[in-house]
């Protein structure tokens, strides 16, 4: 957008170097703000339990210690199926959803479709009213059987109401009528139509919902708390949610342990251990954030303007 | 009639296309709806099967309704629940906007991208993740804030997870954490859209930055304010269950100041299985959340038809 000239420009038109210094001294604060909490927690998991139990967290670990981490592979099973339902649930919520909400968006744009006020209503409307949690709840476990079933994860979110709606407003602006049009004149099917066409060319909006899916889908803890009683179908989210409540909890359900369970539990890391798991769990957040980042901004921007 | 089935043989493909969403729609948005008649109902299994026990359930008209206002807890939790939203909806979008037009006004663009990434940063992280990083400031025995700013300057340790009165300060600073960057990032996107020649003709005019701010920027970008505000007001009635039962680890003590209708019904249903009170409260919520989204998609349309979700 030619920023770059944009500021040339407003250098002389711009604030004085004074107030210039204090907004950057405000800001930077505040991005500290946002990044430090992240730092102790790593900084508590490198930390050695007994210093731990004396000084409590800090940021300058006065004896460090991998301890925690190698604890955490030596429990294996429990931690390790975790991440693998994570991933599991994480790729093909991601997909499904994506492709479910790709296509209920193509009608919907569609001018020429005589039905879409009625479907795009029949979407609308589950913004607006729900059955609340409770019925939700009933109806999930009672008749679509989600209790301690994989689906139990992914099945509800494979349909949000606003991110179809900022596709269809995505194909409506980006791809013109006519050239759904000169495709069926060549002979084109609808679904050759949204594959061969609408498709690509919606790639970034279609790529921006995918963002936001895979993002939820990771950090969900809520329709395992809901769902989830099995210890082998617990993600990872949950797994961090129980193990904040007892660390004993990773004792009883890992298989490796067997009659050593005491000696264990004597020198457990349990403080390190737990921040330890939670490094393990943004890990992968962390390391693709400017990735998402850069796509997440494009995705609020047609938001915010094309709510 | 005809004239639909003509049109479902005319556009199978796109029939097909629909059908997925609409069927999840349906299985999981739509027969909860029907299934909040348990509101209403004693309910009871008396059969393996949900549907054909909620017909057999007898009707209670509005008893649970009843019970559910009576209870001391009422008062509470819906106090609680607006308080909030209305604490959270001025915060952030104060906080946002001045972030966002500060961000717009320094000079280094770079420095810019990396306070936009490091704000951004809590939005990507899920709540369980908050509630250790809160953790790791507060616990009371080796929280950071205990154990090391306040034995620095000699201060008796505080056990904040049983003090109800730090909690409402708490509560908004790590919603806050959670929500500025990203509400930022909206308000600087939408800076960065007003038209240049407006300030290069209040330059002219001889206006500051101050003027351009106040008479330019803050005008160009009220309708987003506007809509931001009014998408607050439509939820209402609904908290995030992370913030409020995850951060302050479901602790009984603070039930007073962190209690929302949410909590309220995930507590009952799940933790005590009392189905009758909570589907009374959640019926309640939803009823009185959808006239609010109503009301609140009423006034964009006047303000803004443009942004108006229906």
């Amino acid at each position: 957008m030619g920023k770059q000239t944009k500021t040339e420009l407003n250098r002389l038109n711009s604030i004085s170097p004074k107030s210039n210094f204090i907004l950057n001294a405000i800001l930077l604060c505040y991005s500290l703000l946002c990044i430090v909490p992240l730092l102790l927690v790593i900084a508590v998991s490198f930390t050695d339990e007994r210093m731990l139990a004396i000084n409590g967290y800090s940021f300058w670990p006065q004896k460090l210690s991998a301890f925690a981490y190698q604890f955490i592979i030596s429990m294996g099973n429990q931690v390790i199926t975790a991440y693998i339902i994570t991933i599991l649930v994480t790729v093909i919520g991601t997909a499904l959803s994506v492709v479910v909400m790709a296509l209920y968006a193509f009608p919907i744009s569609r001018k020429d479709f005589k039905y879409k006020n009625f479907f795009t209503f029949f979407l609308i409307f589950t913004m607006l009213f729900n059955g609340g949690l409770v019925s939700t709840y009933l109806i999930g476990v009672n008749v679509l059987h989600l209790k301690d079933n994989l689906w139990g994860l992914i099945f509800p979110y494979l349909m949000n109401a606003f991110w179809v709606i900022i596709l269809r407003t995505f194909y409506r602006t980006n791809i013109p009528d006519s050239l759904i049009e000169s495709a069926k004149i060549d002979g084109a099917g609808e679904f050759m139509a949204f594959f061969r066409i609408v498709f690509p060319l919606a790639l970034p909006g279609i790529a921006t919902i995918g963002l936001f899916a895979m993002l939820q889908y990771w950090n969900d803890w809520f329709l395992a708390a809901l769902y989830i009683n099995d210890p082998k179908l617990v993600p990872l989210a949950y797994l961090l949610y129980q193990v904040q409540t007892s660390m004993q909890y990773l004792m009883q359900n890992s298989s490796n342990i067997g009659g050593r369970a005491g000696d264990i539990m004597a020198t457990m890391p349990s403080e390190a251990a737990r921040m330890a798991m939670v490094v393990i769990s943004v890990l992968p957040i962390v390391i693709t954030f400017p990735f998402f980042q850069k796509y997440f901004v494009k995705g609020l921007t047609v938001g915010a303007i094309k709510g | 009639m005809s004239g639909f089935w003509y049109e479902l043989k005319k556009n199978k493909a796109l029939f097909l296309m629909l059908l997925p969403g609409a069927l999840v729609l349906f299985l999981y948005n739509y027969l909860p709806m029907f299934g909040s008649i348990v509101a209403f109902k004693n309910f009871y299994f008396s059969d393996g099967n949900f549907i054909i026990s909620l017909f057999k359930s007898e009707w209670v008209g509005l008893k649970n309704f009843e019970f559910l206002f009576r209870s001391p807890d009422a008062y509470t939790i819906i106090r609680n629940t607006l308080l909030y939203n209305l604490a959270f909806i001025f915060s952030c979008t104060v906080i946002a906007i001045a972030f966002a037009i500060m961000l717009n006004e320094i000079f280094s663009r770079k420095l810019a991208k990396f306070y936009q990434s490091a704000m951004f940063l809590p939005y990507f992280l899920s709540w369980i993740v908050f509630t250790y990083l809160v953790y790791a400031y507060i616990s009371p025995d080796k929280g950071f804030i205990n154990m090391t700013i306040f034995k620095f300057f000699g201060i008796p340790p505080v056990s904040w997870y049983n003090e109800t009165r730090y909690w409402p300060l708490i509560i908004v600073l790590v919603n806050g954490w959670k929500w500025i960057g990203n509400n930022c990032i909206i308000y600087l996107a939408s800076i960065m859209a007003i038209d240049q020649e407006l300030y290069e003709a209040a330059r002219i005019d001889g206006a500051g930055r101050w003027h351009q701010i106040t008479h330019i920027t803050l005008p160009q970008i009220m309708p987003v304010i506007i809509v931001m505000f009014l998408v607050f007001v439509g939820r209402i009635f609904n908290t995030d269950l992370g913030l409020f039962f995850l951060v302050p680890r479901n602790s009984g003590l603070l039930y007073p100041v962190t209690q929302t209708i949410d909590v309220y019904v995930y507590n009952t249903l799940i933790r005590m299985g009392d189905i009758g009170m909570s589907s009374a409260a959640a019926l309640y919520q939803s009823v009185v959340g959808f006239i609010t989204i109503v009301l609140a998609n009423l006034a964009v349309k006047k303000i803004d038809p443009e942004s108006s979700i229906f």
